[in-house]
C-alpha cells in the first residue's frame, strides 16, 4: 500500500502533478473522510427524499382540501427557490427560532447540527420534485387498469398498493433517476455551511498545498464515478422490474 | 464494456497529464499596452480592503494600489478576491498582482512569486465573548470555532490545539455563526480582530481578543513566479523598500486608525 502512495510522490517529483491526497497521510485521511461523508449524505438524502415523494404523492390525492393545499405550497416553496438559499435560510435563520437545550458542558446549543440541516434541506428539495415525478407516474396509469381492479373487487387502498403504485413506480423510474443524480451533485452545496464533505475538504487541502488544478481533476473524476454507480444501480433496478409484455 | 471502459480511462488519464502550463508571460508589457494594471484586492477585510456605502473600493491596500498605478503611469482596475481564489486569479491571468492581505508560506512560494520584503505583519488570534473566559489556546480544545476557508492558520491551530474548525466561504458567514452562538470563537488574523474591536461597533461590545497572538507572519504582494526576479518583480521589491523607508505604512496605519505595529517600526528603521 505504501508503495502505491510513493508512486504519487514520484509523479510529483518527476512531472509536477501534485496529488497530495495520495502520498500525504494527513490529506489522505481527511479526503477519505470527506468522500465517506458525501456518500453517506447522498444515501440518506436519497432514501428520505423518496419517502417524502411517496408520501406527498399519496397526500395529493386526498379528499381534504387542506391537505392538498399544504402539499401544493410545500412543492412551490422548495421547487421555486435555489437549494443554496434554502440551505442558508435553514441554517442561519430557522435555527435561531428553535428552542435550545443544554449540552454536557452546560452551554445552550441548537438541536440540529449543520449536517442535519443539510440533510433536511436537500431531502425536502429533492422530495418536492419527487412528489411531482410520482404524481406524473400515477396519472399515467391507464384508467382502464383502475376500473378493471375495481370490477375485480379491490378496495381503493388495495388497488393503490397492488395495481396503481407498482405501475406508477416503473413509469417514474427514468425521471426519478435523473432527480437522484441531481441530488447527489447538489450535496456539494453543503460546503457553504461548513459540512466537511468532499468539496469542503478538497478546498482545505488545496489552500494548504496549492494544488487546485490536480484536485479539480480528481474531484471531477470522482463525481463522475459516484454518479455512474448510481446510474448503474437505477438501470439494474429498471431492468429487474420490467414487466414482460408491457411496454414499460 | 471492457474496451469502452479502457478507452474511457485512457482518455481521463490523458486529461490529467495534460495539465495546462502558463506560457511565458510578460505582464509589464501588457500593462503598458493596456495602460491599466489589474490588482486583486479584498473587499471584506476592513480597513485593508472594503467597500464604502456607495460601493467604492476603499482601504489601506486600495491606497497602495492607487499609488502603484500612479508610479507606473497607468490606471488601476481593482478586482475582488478571496483567500480561496486569489492564487487562481493570478495564475489564470485574470489579475496582474495580488495585494490582498496575503501572508507567505513555503507552499505559496512554490506556486507564486512572493515579493520580499513584506509590507505588514499579523498573527493568529480569536474573537470571542468575554463571558467565555478563554485564557489559553488549549481552552479551545473540542470546541466549535468558526473560520475562513483557505486561511493559512487553520491547519496549524487545528493540529496544535484541537478545536473543531468550521470554515465558511466568507467572513460574514463566519461572524454570523459566532453571533448565533453555534461557534464559541472566530479564528482570524490578529490585525483584523483588533480593527473590529477598535471600530467601537456596538455589535462587538461584549467581545474580546483574549489569547496571546501567535505565529506572526508577514504580508506580501505576489506576481507570477517566473516574473518575480525580472523587471516586473523588481519594481515591486524596490517599491516596498521605498515605502518602508518613507514610513508610508506607519502613516497609513494612523490614517486607518489601527494600533501601531512593531514590525512596521522595525522595517522603517532598517531601511531609513
Amino acid at each position: 500500500m505504501e508503495t502505491t502512495w510513493q508512486w504519487f510522490l514520484w509523479l510529483y517529483k518527476t512531472y509536477g502533478i501534485n496529488l497530495t491526497v495520495f502520498y500525504n497521510a494527513y490529506d489522505r485521511h481527511m479526503f477519505f473522510q470527506g468522500l465517506t461523508l458525501t456518500l453517506w449524505m447522498s444515501v440518506i438524502c436519497i432514501v428520505l427524499s423518496i419517502i417524502i415523494g411517496i408520501a406527498g404523492a399519496w397526500l395529493q390525492g386526498s379528499h381534504l382540501r387542506m391537505t392538498r393545499r399544504i402539499v401544493y405550497w410545500y412543492i412551490q416553496f422548495f421547487r421555486n427557490t435555489p437549494p443554496l438559499i434554502q440551505l442558508y435560510f435553514f441554517y442561519f435563520a430557522v435555527s435561531q427560532i428553535l428552542p435550545r437545550f443544554a449540552d454536557s458542558s452546560g452551554r445552550m446549543v441548537l438541536p440540529v447540527s449543520n449536517f442535519g440541516w443539510a440533510v433536511i434541506s436537500f431531502s425536502f428539495f429533492a422530495g418536492a420534485f419527487n412528489v411531482e415525478i410520482f404524481r406524473a407516474g400515477i396519472e399515467a396509469v391507464p384508467t382502464a387498469m383502475i376500473e378493471a381492479a375495481e370490477s375485480l373487487g379491490y378496495s381503493r387502498l388495495r388497488a393503490y398498493v397492488s395495481v396503481v403504485f407498482p405501475l406508477a413506480f416503473r413509469i417514474s423510474l427514468p425521471a426519478l433517476g435523473n432527480n437522484l443524480v441531481n441530488l447527489v451533485k447538489t450535496t456539494t452545496l453543503a460546503y457553504a455551511i461548513a459540512v466537511p464533505e468532499l468539496l469542503y475538504v478538497s478546498a482545505q487541502i488545496w489552500s494548504e498545498e496549492a494544488n487546485v488544478r490536480e484536485m479539480m481533476y480528481l474531484l471531477l473524476i470522482l463525481y463522475i464515478c459516484i454518479v455512474q454507480v448510481l446510474i448503474f444501480g437505477m438501470d439494474r433496478l429498471e431492468r429487474h422490474l420490467r414487466i414482460p409484455g408491457y411496454s414499460i | 464494456m471492457g474496451k469502452r471502459l479502457r478507452n474511457g480511462l485512457v482518455l481521463l488519464l490523458a486529461m490529467v497529464i495534460l495539465i495546462p502550463v502558463a506560457y511565458g508571460a510578460n505582464t509589464l508589457d501588457k500593462i503598458k499596452k493596456d495602460v491599466k494594471i489589474v490588482i486583486g484586492v479584498k473587499t471584506d477585510y476592513r480597513p485593508w480592503g472594503f467597500l464604502d456605502p456607495s460601493g467604492k473600493y476603499v482601504g489601506m491596500e486600495i491606497d497602495m494600489a492607487y499609488d502603484i498605478a500612479k508610479r507606473l503611469g497607468v490606471k488601476p482596475e481593482l478586482v475582488t478576491v478571496q483567500s480561496g481564489n486569489r492564487n487562481e486569479f493570478l495564475l489564470a491571468g485574470k489579475i496582474d498582482l495580488i495585494l490582498a492581505t496575503m501572508s507567505e508560506s513555503p507552499a505559496r512560494r512554490q506556486v507564486l512569486g512572493i515579493i520580499d520584503p513584506g509590507y505588514y505583519a499579523g498573527g493568529t488570534n480569536i474573537l470571542a465573548k468575554k463571558s467565555m473566559g478563554f485564557k489559553k489556546w488549549n481552552d479551545l480544545r473540542g470546541k466549535k470555532v468558526s473560520g475562513i476557508q483557505g486561511a493559512y492558520y487553520n491547519r496549524r491551530v487545528g493540529e496544535l490545539y484541537g478545536p473543531e474548525i468550521l470554515s465558511f466561504p466568507g467572513i460574514a458567514e463566519a461572524l454570523t455563526d459566532l453571533e448565533n452562538g453555534n461557534c464559541v470563537a472566530f479564528l482570524q488574523d490578529s490585525t483584523l480582530i483588533e480593527s473590529m474591536l477598535n471600530s467601537r461597533d456596538p455589535k462587538w461590545a461584549g467581545y474580546e481578543m483574549p489569547l496571546p497572538t501567535e505565529d506572526e507572519r508577514t504580508w506580501h504582494m505576489a506576481v507570477l513566479k517566473d516574473e518575480v526576479d525580472g523587471p516586473y518583480g523588481q519594481f515591486f521589491k524596490n517599491l516596498v523598500i521605498e515605502w518602508h523607508k518613507a514610513g508610508y505604512f506607519i502613516e497609513l496605519n494612523k490614517k486607518w486608525k489601527l494600533s501601531p505595529v512593531p514590525f512596521l517600526e522595525e522595517m522603517h528603521k532598517k531601511y531609513k
